[in-house]
């Protein structure tokens, strides 16, 4: 089994038993340039899949972050305040935005595998 | 035509270089019967000459401030701006240059606003102040707007001391956005209870000081109770010289500072441009509308500036932007740093107290013939009880070569204010104006 | 007597092989000279105003006198002359050379606007003066009115909105108490944009409270009236479409969009940024649109000033004449008024749905426009549009066989669009190419706007360009091309290299804004 997974808007999701730590990957980071600014949930903040969680902010683009499953906001990554740099550095490492207690782990079926996500990305162009 | 210099010969040489017969070969998309052939209907070309003469004549129908005895304020203030100030705001490079967007040869442009934005943090007692907004009157709508998205509540209560005008505008984009707002009766004395407007469902308070009809008001127990219900204190003010020598409202604790710059620098011109200032705190920044210069380094590691955090903006974030806001009022904005630069500390200090000195001995004056001063404080204008209707008293006056001030029924009509009359005076005051001012209010019945 | 006795008069044969320019101990370089901050140089103690003390007084300021320093720097006069002029010395304008910058309308601003705009009946007039005091603004205000609306073929015209953003706010405010007053206001509340839209569309649409319905634009940079009917519906509020659009190009199904939109109980906003291609040669009226505003900042020559001020008065169709925001301008031969409160208005047919700003709107742009249109006349403006079109075209035509056209070599209007696809391989970027313009003298065209179009060029040279500027500005381009083709790619990359800076750090003034002055000790402070 898996344990990424990855969003047509280019979340993904590392699943560690019921938790998932969730950041964008690295083809976004690549698309938005040199990361500035990141605006992330609440701690404790309960999120439904596909709702806006978090902020992503380059010099000259804006996008928001959307949960890939149902969850409870367990931990955030404030290091990203200080230095947003880290999201281009090490997506899927150090530069991961939040952490989720996932609700329901049969909402991970509907998202895509490594192997489905770069095949996603082949059509992009 | 002047200003035209593609001549006849230069047409027709282009045109075959484009490979088409005419020039509406060039507008063959445009349904076919909505292409005018012929002329509007409206005059033709005239020399520097005539327009000139034309206008001047307009010109002349009106009656300018530096022609009377001059005590008309209420939101725009007539002040004596250096010569050095229209100079400097006409050279070809800040005149006919646009928005800075390639810094690398917009560096004037961007130093200016950065100064500029200093300028009004200080002058505010804020952290930091965008590159300006259109005037104060839709800088004060756009900071109800930001209060609603920081506090994500969505009613604003004004007090009876904002401008009536400022207050129309936020009335209005409130409503197209389905906001709340609850707007206190005419507050001519400085007397309504704000503290019992303040609760857990408001997003803020807006307060003007000095008020529309002169009064200071104390922001900081406002600002305390704003506080401890999670709710913001917007405050305004239309003159900003009074900032000069009145405690800033930073210091006495806004969340967001929005005034009208124009008496720092800028013409009255019968209402504008005007330039808005508009000045927060550091951890609202991201909410701010508006542009934004910033320092930063070039290639070669020398200092410079760029407009940033431009992801707040209609032109990255569309639909999601903290405003629509696009051109600003840059050039004003240049007047106001330049004027504000030549006046320094000191300067502006001086000028205040002059203003406020010349205020003083008029509201001694008029109290000493038997008029009604209604202030128990003021900056550099109050409000009188005239005899009669204070339009007509304005009017007749007028008639008489005398600007005599605002009759506060032109901003609230209906609102049993008919006897009151707005009075500013500032620095271009004499002693002749003072005396012919009392004498004609004295006479008038 | 003059004594010149040495003095050379011929400078000496240029060394080729000289080093370049040597590093200045000043940092100037010539002319261009380096500029500290006010608040580096200036003095609390001195000013560059002459004002006494007043005599002793009793203050009437309360308790709130000002207890903390302003912190502001002082300069005399000619101190400060010199830092505004060294200032002005790092910007490019309009009067020094081309200014391409698409959508934007760079033209020539001439100086009888200036001039007409400081007579002091103008300059010098209070907002709220006796309306006996200002009968000559409201006959200007009023003639001003009457060349809009014979201009745009139009009904009515809201003048107060201080730029274009306020006006498409005001249109849309319109809109929406035209809808409220039908009974619809909780039904309409959707409005169609076309994704080439400028950003400010669906920031105006959200800001009124309205969501936003994306219309693709086709294959050849216009909107189908076949899409538009797709997006139509009892929810729609409006349409707001640009024409001429922001490719450059005139929507030539306007008039069939207009119907529809019509046709299902919409209105027609029309962004107006465009209208110095069709002044005197199309009339919005006549078009099936009911609100367009118009940036007198652009098509009438008043000044940009680094951004702003504009003004953007809104013209209305009879539809929407009604709703208009106050103040209203009723203007005679004999007597004006301007009617200022919504009680004046109770019993007529007018119902004002609020106010966009205090006061009545930018007076001093209108000076400076109605100087402007009454200078060049019917027949002078109409000639304007034809050689703005003209201007854009020959660019065009004089660049298709080097750069790249989207939607292939056919006219356009006032500007004319390019894309990046010439580009590719080359290792130079349309930002690259734009900076490399830079060295050449030139302000680089609009880039990366549209959206719809990749690495987009928008270049707008305006009716004030001569044949010769022209030609010099499309050899210097085409020279720029075959050297990025040829991969001379540092001639771009490393570029600007003789501007007074070389490219700016936007990520790090992103990532830690420095957004004001701070006083260097304060920053140690901060970071200790």
């Amino acid at each position: 089994m898996p344990s990424s997974y990855y969003t047509k808007d280019h979340e993904y999701i590392r699943v560690e038993g019921d938790t998932g730590i969730v950041g964008i990957s690295d083809y976004a980071q690549e698309q938005l340039g040199d990361v500035v600014f990141v605006e992330l949930p609440a701690k404790g903040a309960k999120i439904g899949k596909g709702e806006q969680a978090a902020v992503v902010e380059s010099v000259k683009a804006a996008s928001e972050v959307y949960a890939p499953v149902t969850g409870e906001v367990l931990d955030i990554n404030g290091a990203l305040e200080g230095e947003p740099g880290k999201v281009n550095q090490e997506p899927a490492g150090d530069g991961w935005f939040f952490k989720l207690k996932i609700t329901d782990s049969r909402q991970l079926e509907g998202l895509m595998d490594e192997n489905a996500y770069a095949a996603y990305l082949k059509t992009l162009g | 035509m002047r200003y035209l210099p593609i001549t006849p010969d230069d047409r027709t040489l282009m045109l075959a270089r484009i490979g088409v017969a005419g020039i509406d070969a060039l507008f063959a998309d445009v349904p076919g019967d909505k292409l005018m052939h012929g002329l509007p209907q409206l005059p033709l070309r005239k020399s520097e000459l005539e327009v000139e003469r034309l206008l001047s004549r307009m010109a002349a129908k009106n009656m300018p401030a530096s022609s009377v005895p001059f005590f008309v304020g209420a939101g725009a203030y007539k002040h004596h701006v250096p010569a050095s100030v229209d100079h400097l705001i006409q050279r070809s490079e800040f005149l006919t240059s646009y928005t800075p967007y390639q810094p690398e040869i917009t560096q004037g442009t961007l130093q200016m606003l950065f100064e500029f934005q200093t300028q009004v943090a200080n002058l505010t007692g804020m952290e930091v102040a965008n590159a300006s907004m259109y005037d104060g009157s839709t800088g004060c709508a756009e900071a109800v707007l930001m209060s609603h998205r920081l506090t994500k509540r969505k009613k604003a209560v004004l007090s009876g001391g904002l401008h009536p005008h400022y207050a129309e505008v936020v009335r209005t984009i409130s409503h197209m956005a389905s906001d709340e707002v609850s707007t206190l009766p005419p507050d001519v004395q400085a007397s309504e209870d704000l503290l019992a407007q303040i609760d857990e469902t408001i997003s803020c308070v807006v307060v003007q000081s000095p008020d529309v009809f002169g009064n200071l008001r104390d922001l900081k127990p406002i600002a305390d109770k704003c506080h401890a219900h999670g709710a913001l204190l917007i405050a305004v003010f239309t003159e900003a010289v009074a900032l000069g020598i009145v405690e800033s409202p930073g210091a006495m604790g806004a969340d967001i500072v929005v005034g009208e710059g124009q008496s720092i620098g800028n013409p009255l011109t019968f209402g504008g441009p005007y330039v808005g200032l508009f000045a927060t705190r550091q951890k609202y920044v991201r909410q701010m509308p508006g542009r934004l210069a910033g320092q930063t380094r070039d290639a070669q590691g020398k200092r410079g500036f760029v407009l940033t955090l431009s992801t707040r903006e209609q032109h990255i974030r569309r639909e999601k932007a903290t405003s629509n806001i696009c051109t600003n009022s840059g050039l004003c904005a240049l007047a106001f740093s330049i004027h504000m630069t030549l006046l320094g500390e000191n300067g502006l200090r001086k000028l205040a107290l002059v203003n406020h000195a010349n205020a003083v001995m008029l509201a001694d004056m008029l109290a000493a013939s038997g008029i009604e001063v209604l202030n128990k404080t003021f900056f550099n204008e109050f409000t009188i009880r005239v005899k009669g209707e204070a339009a007509a008293v304005v009017e007749k006056l007028a008639g008489e070569g005398l600007l005599a001030g605002v009759p506060v029924s032109r901003l609230l009509p209906g609102a049993g204010c008919d006897d009151l009359l707005i009075v500013a005076n500032t620095e271009v005051n004499t002693d002749e104006d003072r005396a012919a001012l009392v004498a004609a209010l004295k006479g008038a019945k | 007597m003059l004594n010149n006795q040495g003095r050379p008069t011929t400078p000496a044969a240029a060394n080729e092989s000289a080093p370049r320019p040597h590093k200045t101990f000043t940092g100037n370089r010539g002319l261009q000279q380096e500029e500290a901050l006010l608040f580096e140089t200036g003095r609390p103690d001195v000013s560059g105003v002459d004002i006494d003390e007043p005599q002793p007084f009793i203050s009437r300021l309360g308790a709130l006198e000002r207890a903390t320093p302003l912190d502001l720097p002082g300069f005399s006069e000619p101190e400060a002359v010199r830092h505004y002029v060294r200032l002005s010395q790092k910007n490019y304008s309009i009067d020094a050379g081309l200014y391409p910058l698409g959508s934007c309308t760079m033209k020539h601003n001439p100086r009888l606007n200036e001039k007409t705009a400081r007579l002091p009946g103008f300059a010098d007039i209070h907002p709220l003066q006796p309306q006996s005091t200002i009968q000559g603004a409201l006959e200007l205000i009023g003639e001003l009115e009457r060349w809009l609306i014979e201009l745009t073929g139009m009904h009515s015209v809201a003048m107060s909105p201080k730029a274009g953003a306020h006006g498409e706010a005001c249109g849309m405010m319109a809109i929406k108490a035209a809808i409220e007053a039908r009974g619809e206001g909780k039904t309409r509340n959707v409005v169609i944009v076309p994704d080439s839209a400028h950003g400010t569309n669906p920031a105006t649409a959200a800001l009124i409270g309205y969501s936003v319905r994306a219309v693709p634009a086709r294959e050849d940079g216009t909107v189908s009236a076949q899409a538009v009917r797709a997006a139509l519906g009892p929810d729609v509020a409006a349409i707001m479409l640009t024409n001429p659009n922001t490719c450059g190009l005139f929507e030539k199904e306007i008039v069939e969009i207009a119907k529809a939109v019509h046709d299902a109980g919409g209105y027609f906003y029309c962004d107006g940024a465009n209208f110095n291609a069709i002044m005197g040669k199309v009339r919005p009226g006549d078009l099936g649109i009911d609100a367009m505003h118009i940036n007198l900042h652009k098509t009438f020559s008043t000044p940009h000033g680094g951004g702003g001020p504009g003004a953007g008065p809104v013209v209305m169709s009879r539809a929407l004449s009604p709703f208009v925001p106050l103040p209203v301008f009723s203007t005679s031969a004999s007597s004006s008024a301007i009617i200022e409160n919504a009680v004046e208005l109770a019993g007529s047919a007018q119902h004002p749905f609020g106010r966009m700003t205090a006061f009545h709107g930018q007076m001093g742009m209108y000076v400076r426009a109605l100087t402007y249109m009454l200078s060049h006349g019917a027949d002078g403006l109409k000639q304007a549009a034809e050689d703005a079109v003209l201007n854009a075209n020959y660019v065009r035509a004089c660049l298709a066989d080097v750069m790249s056209l989207p939607f292939g070599n056919r006219p356009c209007m006032h500007e004319a669009l390019f894309d990046d696809k010439w580009l590719k391989d080359t290792g130079v970027t349309t930002l690259d190419f734009a900076k490399a313009m830079i060295d050449e003298g030139y302000h680089p065209m609009t880039m990366y706007f549209p959206l719809v179009v990749h690495g987009a060029m928008l270049i707008e040279p305006t009716e004030s360009e001569s044949l010769a500027s022209l030609d010099l500005f499309i050899m210097t381009l085409r020279d720029l091309a075959f050297s990025a083709k040829r991969g001379e790619t540092e001639r771009f990359t490393q570029a600007p290299q003789l501007a007074p800076r070389q490219r700016l750090d936007e990520t790090l003034a992103a990532r830690k804004p420095v957004l004001r002055w701070t006083k260097p000790e304060a920053i140690s402070e901060a970071a200790e």
